[in-house]
């Protein structure tokens, strides 16, 4: 096969892709709305929270118990009542996301050296945020406890916990989010980009004028396959530059390591791209065909939420998403210096990916023509 | 009835009937309306899991003494650790770095006799920070056993009492299954969806095609064609979210306990806005490739991300909380996550339907002149 040929091939791809002010956009408006979007916006972090206070103590330590509510940082508006009715308006409307009910006999309670009792008033029907800020006042309530007299007698035989966070001591959301951009995007982009390319030949009708050439079909799918590659590894490397000099985020581990798995995973992704483009008989089609499979990747991934979480069949399914292994290269390469051992482990099922889908896609797309 | 009226009610018909008929022969139609919500729901139903419920952690018991087996045997109780016990914390290390667990508890040497020496014994709790939302919860989880633990060891000895309880009660779903609101949730996504994209491509079609002057050349008026469009689509996403709701219900178990009224009131005034977003997008770009991708940038990933669907808006930077404002997703969710958990607070739902009609009235009123514009 000759080298000059492929280069021809590949060239002509280059310039095809940026010339056309759709594929364009394809390269650069959701790379860019995402990296924003997401970093900032994609937080599972709890802060700037409003509460809603009904105290009936007219003590000491009910009142204290709210000023060290008003005076933590995660807590924005402590809004007080007097009335259990608008307290239950308060939570129903989804005003405050938790009240607090401090009982009449609360300081006496606290100086007789007996149990105090407060209630705590969740929205479950955001569990996930309000059990961190349940979390948020415990841990209120443990600081206030330590305080009263008897919590001072109890002092010396208290079992304490002590927290260490590894691999990102502040618990930044950032740090999780953002390393998972990097495989995604680079999905993504190169996804869609590897899907279209054919579709778009097909429906201007040059596809046919591809074939004739004397360019092997093998030639036309390596052709195909080559910028989508190099377009994906320039958006992984932005992106690690983004996360290293923009976001701040550490870079523990090995490039090498995460660039000869790169490699792997842009390849299997292709793979797919080429397959629903075989598939697909006009660009519509193999936009949604991208969808189809994007939204499931992103989700079944491990990107937001853990697999862990996930039922047995399901995780199952996980097994054959590129981005499943390559999110745990990538957060371990940021974060953890993961083990060169481990990097291989998790390279070695996306080259089997890459080695089933691209073969199967070429076949497809053999057999489409005939 | 004047000749003109019955004219507009036959031209209206007949439009409608096109729809119909177009929707039900397109397979793109039938994969954005009924296919997509299906796997979505089903992605979001058995796929998404906030649930922290038995997180897996590693438990080392540096020294095995009748007080630490106890405080072990609370953390294996706990409904929210999976736990497997070593003793030697390197076992342990690697697991973390190769996220096999959240985390891992230390009971350390020496726990006993500080314990008996009132010299302040405390567990450690090593958390994997590259999971910052586990992290958090393990951290909770674990002071909020030890402090438990140390409750009944207080009581059992009829020590001082625990000077203050906190009672935490979760309304509206106290089995904390995220599912909960994760599903109703989604059904705002696959009405945008619907709304959003399916209208959007379909109508930038007909620009593309031509046909849509041609329906221009007819005595049809403007507002009757897009009342002709909007019918079918309107229909078409409330059929949507029937099925997703049906499925939430009877698959997934989340419970329903406000009024179909409601539901239906609300997603009604939903799909205001995202068909009306959807028919300005064909009316701008007249493209199908430029309707979708604009589509699912300024429909689909807005609703996912900057409605407090899974991510608190309060969390996030106030410039984006000031976008977030004009996400019509925003305004729906809460309000249909109440409708499935906790009943009907029409206070809350008439205010979100209001809003809502009003972003429709808004976008339905430039889109018209969108069209308008074009053909003059």
């Amino acid at each position: 096969m000759g080298p000059t040929r492929l280069l021809a091939l590949v060239r002509k791809e280059f310039l095809a892709l940026f010339r056309d002010p759709k594929s364009r956009i394809i390269l650069i408006a959701p790379p860019v709305l995402q990296l924003l979007v997401f970093s900032y916006a994609a937080t599972l972090e709890v802060r700037n929270v409003d509460v809603m206070v009904l105290n009936r103590d007219a003590g000491h330590w009910g009142s204290e118990f709210i000023s060290r509510i008003e005076a933590s940082p995660q807590f924005r508006l402590v809004q007080r009542t007097g009335n259990p009715a608008e307290l239950h308006e308060a939570i129903d409307r989804e005003r405050v996301i938790a009240a607090v009910e401090i009982g009449p006999d609360f300081s006496r309670d606290i100086e007789a050296g007996s149990t105090a009792d407060m209630a705590v008033i969740l929205d479950g029907r955001r569990s996930n945020a309000s059990q961190i800020v349940a979390g948020y006042i415990s841990a209120i309530a443990t600081g206030l406890a330590a305080d009263t007299p008897a919590g001072q007698r109890l002092a010396s035989v208290r079992v304490g916990t002590v927290a260490r966070n590894w691999f990102n001591p502040n618990l930044e959301f950032k740090w999780f989010m953002v390393p998972g951009l990097v495989a995604s995007i680079a999905m993504l982009v190169g996804l869609l980009v590897t899907s279209l390319s054919i579709a778009r030949e097909r429906e201007l009708g040059t596809f046919d004028q591809l074939m004739v050439s004397p360019l092997r079909t093998h030639e036309i799918l390596i052709g195909k396959v080559i910028p989508p590659i190099l377009i994906g590894f320039v958006h992984i490397t932005l992106f690690i530059l983004a996360a290293v000099w923009i976001f701040g985020i550490p870079l523990r581990g090995s490039l090498f390591a995460l660039y000869g798995a790169a490699f792997f995973y842009l390849v299997s992704l292709v793979g797919f791209g080429l397959f629903i483009s075989a598939l697909a008989a006009t660009q519509q089609q193999a936009i949604l065909g991208a969808f189809l499979f994007l939204v499931p990747a992103m989700l079944l991934s491990g990107f937001a939420t853990p697999i862990a979480n996930m039922p047995e069949w399901l995780q199952v399914l996980t097994y054959v998403n590129p981005l499943r292994y390559f999110l745990v290269i990538v957060r371990g390469v940021f974060l953890k210096e993961i083990p060169l051992a481990e990097v291989v482990a998790e390279t070695v099922p996306m080259a089997l990916i890459a080695g089933v889908t691209l073969p199967a896609a070429g076949w497809l797309f053999r057999s489409r023509l005939e | 009835m004047n000749a003109y009226r019955r004219g507009r009610t036959r031209r209206l018909t007949a439009l409608i009937r096109k729809e119909s008929f177009q929707i039900v022969r397109d397979p793109s139609s039938i994969l954005i309306a009924l296919v997509l919500p299906l796997i979505l729901l089903f992605l979001f139903g058995y796929g998404v899991s906030l649930d922290t419920t038995h997180t897996r952690v590693g438990l080392v018991l540096e020294e095995t003494t009748p007080v630490t087996l106890d405080l072990a045997a609370s953390f294996q109780n706990s409904r929210y650790f999976d736990v497997t016990i070593g003793h030697d914390r390197r076992e342990f290390a690697e697991d973390l770095v190769e996220s096999r667990i959240g985390g891992f508890l230390v009971i350390p040497d020496g726990f006993t006799a500080d314990l008996t020496a009132s010299r302040h014994p405390a567990v450690q709790v090593i958390v994997d920070g590259a999971d910052p939302n586990t992290a958090n919860f393990v951290q909770n989880y674990a002071a909020g056993t030890v402090s438990t633990w140390e409750a009944q060891r207080a009581a059992e000895r009829a020590l001082t009492a625990t000077p203050l309880l906190v009672q935490q009660r979760f309304w509206f779903n106290p089995e904390l299954k995220s599912r909960n609101f994760l599903v109703p949730g989604s059904i705002s996504i696959v009405m945008t969806l619907v709304g959003t994209l399916l209208t959007s491509m379909v109508i930038a079609r007909e620009w593309e095609r031509g046909t849509m002057e041609a329906m221009m050349a007819t005595p049809v008026t403007a507002w009757e064609l897009l009342a002709g469009k909007i019918v079918p689509y309107f229909l078409l996403g409330l059929g949507s979210m029937t099925l997703c709701v049906i499925l939430a219900v009877f698959l997934f178990h989340v419970p329903f306990r406000g009024s179909i009224l409601a539901l239906y009131a609300l997603s009604a005034a939903f799909l205001m806005p995202a068909l009306g977003q959807g028919f300005l997008i064909s009316a701008v770009t007249k493209n199908q490739f430029l309707a979708s991708q604009l589509a699912l940038l300024s429909g689909f990933l807005p609703s996912f991300l900057l409605s407090g669907f899974i991510f608190e808006i309060n969390s996030m930077p106030t410039v984006i909380q000031y976008i977030s404002l004009a996400v019509p997703a925003r305004y729906l969710i809460p309000s249909l996550q109440s409708v499935f958990l906790a009943g009907d607070i029409w206070p809350m739902f008439l205010r979100s339907i209001l809003i809502l009609v009003g972003f429709g009235i808004v976008l339905f009123a430039v889109a018209i002149r969108k069209t308008a514009k074009r053909i003059a």
